[in-house]
């Protein structure tokens, strides 16, 4: 997901730290620290390069660019980028994985006919 | 054994390394399984790669990815003994690695793993890989032949089709200068013997004889 392109956009900058429960009705970029919980619904959730987030991550897309320690899972895709260090057990209907991205976890895809699974 | 002591000079290179394709009879048994079973528990424990969780996971399987040979060089896991030598702890090694329930893969690769891993960990390591998989459940790892040299390049594997990898050469962080990358130095030479000796938990073991440097062991828990 491009962040520019998105009309709502919540950002969490490098310098923020959540302890708790984050819930949203609009995409969210995290670039700091969240630890907890994340459910998003139906849209979007990125973490930026600095994001390093301890949380079960539920949303309708996930990108992922930092490290993640916990359960993600994208009701429609999940992107790990070449820089993404995630440990945790991901559940989605497609997936991408750019070389370099590390992975400690389970891949289960969920799929829907018609639809594709793995990419990179 | 033959050991080779020490790790390999070369200087870091975080280029991405170009694939080489090559025929497996592994993989090729391997996927008769697979495409025969839906709905298997696969336990790769090579390098992420995205090929392997796609051709998995395309075909109904769940995928397990899991880096041991990263993980076993994890600083943390070094200390000193009574002696001031330096040791690998396999105890917490096992603590934080390969933490499943019992009987749960159908299939785990283990590509080169023990070829290049610190030799306290691995009996311990094919031990809780034993415990992990289902009676009947498939392993395949690969081990160089005594022809190839202690710098032998490490490679990682994606699987290109029913019977094909390619195969990357792989650099690690170096423990403590995280912006240099090395490639892990092979640590011994296992002869057919080792291997059944290594696998002796097992109830059945095949050997596929290849024309580069390679054995490949395809063991039955």
């Amino acid at each position: 997901m491009d962040a520019s392109e998105s009309k709502d956009l919540a950002h969490i900058g490098k310098s923020v730290v959540i302890k708790g429960e984050v819930s949203g009705s609009e995409d969210l970029y995290i670039d700091g620290e969240i630890e907890g919980n994340i459910d998003l619904h139906n849209h979007s959730l990125t973490v930026g390069p600095n994001g390093k987030v301890k949380a079960s991550i539920s949303a309708k897309s996930i990108v992922v660019q930092g490290k993640v320690d916990g359960s993600l899972n994208a009701t429609d895709r999940l992107d790990l980028r070449k820089s993404a260090i995630v440990t945790g057990d991901l559940s989605t209907q497609r997936i991408a994985i750019e070389e370099g991205a590390f992975l400690k976890g389970k891949v289960d895809i969920q799929k829907e006919s018609g639809k594709g699974a793995a990419s990179s | 054994m033959r050991f080779f002591r020490g790790s390999s000079n070369q200087t870091a290179d975080t280029a991405t390394k170009p694939r080489m394709a090559r025929r497996s009879s592994g993989v090729g048994e391997l996927s008769r399984v697979l495409n025969s079973q839906p709905g298997l528990c696969v336990l790769d424990v090579g390098a992420t790669s995205a090929n392997n969780i796609r051709y998995f996971t395309d075909n109904g399987h769940k995928n397990y990815s899991e880096d041991l040979l990263r993980a076993s060089f994890d600083p943390a896991l070094r200390r000193e003994d009574d002696s001031g030598n330096i040791v690998v702890d396999s105890k917490r090694f096992l603590e934080e690695n390969l933490v499943y329930a019992p009987n749960l893969f159908d299939i785990v690769l283990c590509w080169n793993l023990p070829d290049y891993m610190e030799e306290s960990l691995v009996r311990p390591t094919i031990d809780r890989l034993w415990s992990v998989m289902k009676p009947g459940g498939l392993l395949l790892a690969f081990f160089h032949t005594r022809d190839a040299g202690p710098d032998a390049p490490c490679y990682r594997f994606h699987v290109a089709g029913a019977d094909m990898l390619e195969m990357q050469e792989i650099k690690l962080p170096v423990p403590g200068r995280p912006s240099e990358r090395r490639s892990p130095r092979l640590q011994r030479v296992f002869n057919n013997r080792h291997i059944e000796n290594l696998f002796r938990d097992f109830a059945s073991i095949k050997f596929f004889l290849a024309r580069d440097n390679i054995r490949e062991v395809l063991v039955v828990r």
